[in-house]
């Protein structure tokens, strides 16, 4: 449901907004960045804050 | 309009998909579409229908469920034999989908009705099982220009075609008029292979969500066949006839006719 929430809040915005995910360590981190980028959004950063990372993602489409 | 938290989860796997998202969940919200006959076809096409969230599904027949019904229209359970299509029909698909409105039509289309029915809606279903019925779906939606599904099964054959009519092949354009009375057998006759109406009725029902989506190639201008005891799939490629009679430059049919 990460993916499907992030992608939800992706879709509000403009081309070429970023939007800030914050993820879980372990599946969230790992499958949420690349399902963004296998429909082809950008990647901007994916930033370990201790506990939990921050996505950075460009929408692209 | 926004998601519940409810229909996240629910259409999650649709929403999930790049081709889909929460815009096209909520446009399949949006969406109307029409089934004519709820038996072999229209029974999986209306499952699945009411599944993908299709906000306004509509379902006609005018038969009572019948025993030798269920071995292929599986909308339909034992204990709904005797009780009108429809009803069996739209209390499936509510239980699938709480979310969606069905609207029943308790009746036998004919060029009265047919189209005061069919306005209502995005796209039609041909679930009809006989030759005057699909060629007065044909007509009909020619005439008020909503894209549909044809569909026949017999034995263990399936064919479809998607058409946008006025701008692709229709039915007439391949079958010029109805066969003789007789000339072709029906499924009480020569019978069916039950999961066959599951095959075909769901390939209507994602040639009509790709429509309703936008997305993916439709099965205009192309004839699927379908043999289930070779399991050979065909593309058949149908172009416009130039002297169809319906939808050519030069008509010959101006009217829906019984």
């Amino acid at each position: 449901m990460n993916f499907v929430k992030a992608k939800l809040e992706l879709e509000k915005l403009e081309t070429g907004a970023i939007l800030g995910v914050l993820l879980d360590e372990g599946e969230p981190v790992r499958n949420v960045p690349e399902s963004f980028t296998e429909q082809g959004q950008e990647i901007i950063e994916v930033k370990n804050l201790g506990d939990h990372f921050c996505l950075k993602v460009r929408r692209q489409k | 309009m926004s998601l519940t938290e409810q229909q996240i989860e629910r259409y999650s796997r649709h929403i999930i998909l790049e081709q889909v998202g929460g815009a096209g969940q909520e446009k399949l919200l949006r969406s109307k579409v029409l089934i004519i006959g709820a038996g072999g076809l229209g029974a999986p096409a209306g499952l699945y229908l009411a599944a993908a969230g299709v906000g306004t599904i509509g379902i006609v027949d005018s038969n009572k469920v019948n025993l030798s019904n269920l071995q292929r229209q599986i909308i339909h359970h034992t204990n709904d034999v005797g009780v009108e299509k429809v009803k069996s029909a739209e209390n499936k698909m509510r239980a699938i989908n709480p979310d969606i409105t069905v609207r029943t039509y308790q009746t036998r289309v004919n060029a009265e009705n047919i189209s005061d029915i069919i306005r209502r809606y995005d796209f039609v279903i041909d679930g009809t099982d006989n030759f005057p019925a699909k060629f007065l779906v044909n007509d009909a939606c020619y005439f008020d220009k909503i894209p549909f599904s044809h569909a026949g099964i017999l034995r263990f054959f399936g064919q479809l075609i998607t058409v946008l009519p006025g701008e692709t092949t229709c039915y007439r354009c391949i079958f010029n008029a109805p066969p003789p009375a007789n000339a072709v057998p029906s499924c009480s006759q020569a019978g069916v292979l039950g999961v066959l109406a599951g095959v075909v009725g769901s390939l209507q029902a994602t040639e009509a969500i790709k429509y309703l989506l936008g997305i993916g190639d439709l099965l205009t201008n192309t004839l699927l066949t379908y043999d289930a005891l070779t399991m050979e799939v065909r593309k058949v490629r149908l172009n416009r006839n130039a002297s169809c009679p319906l939808c050519s430059e030069n008509p010959q049919i101006t009217e829906l006719k019984d």
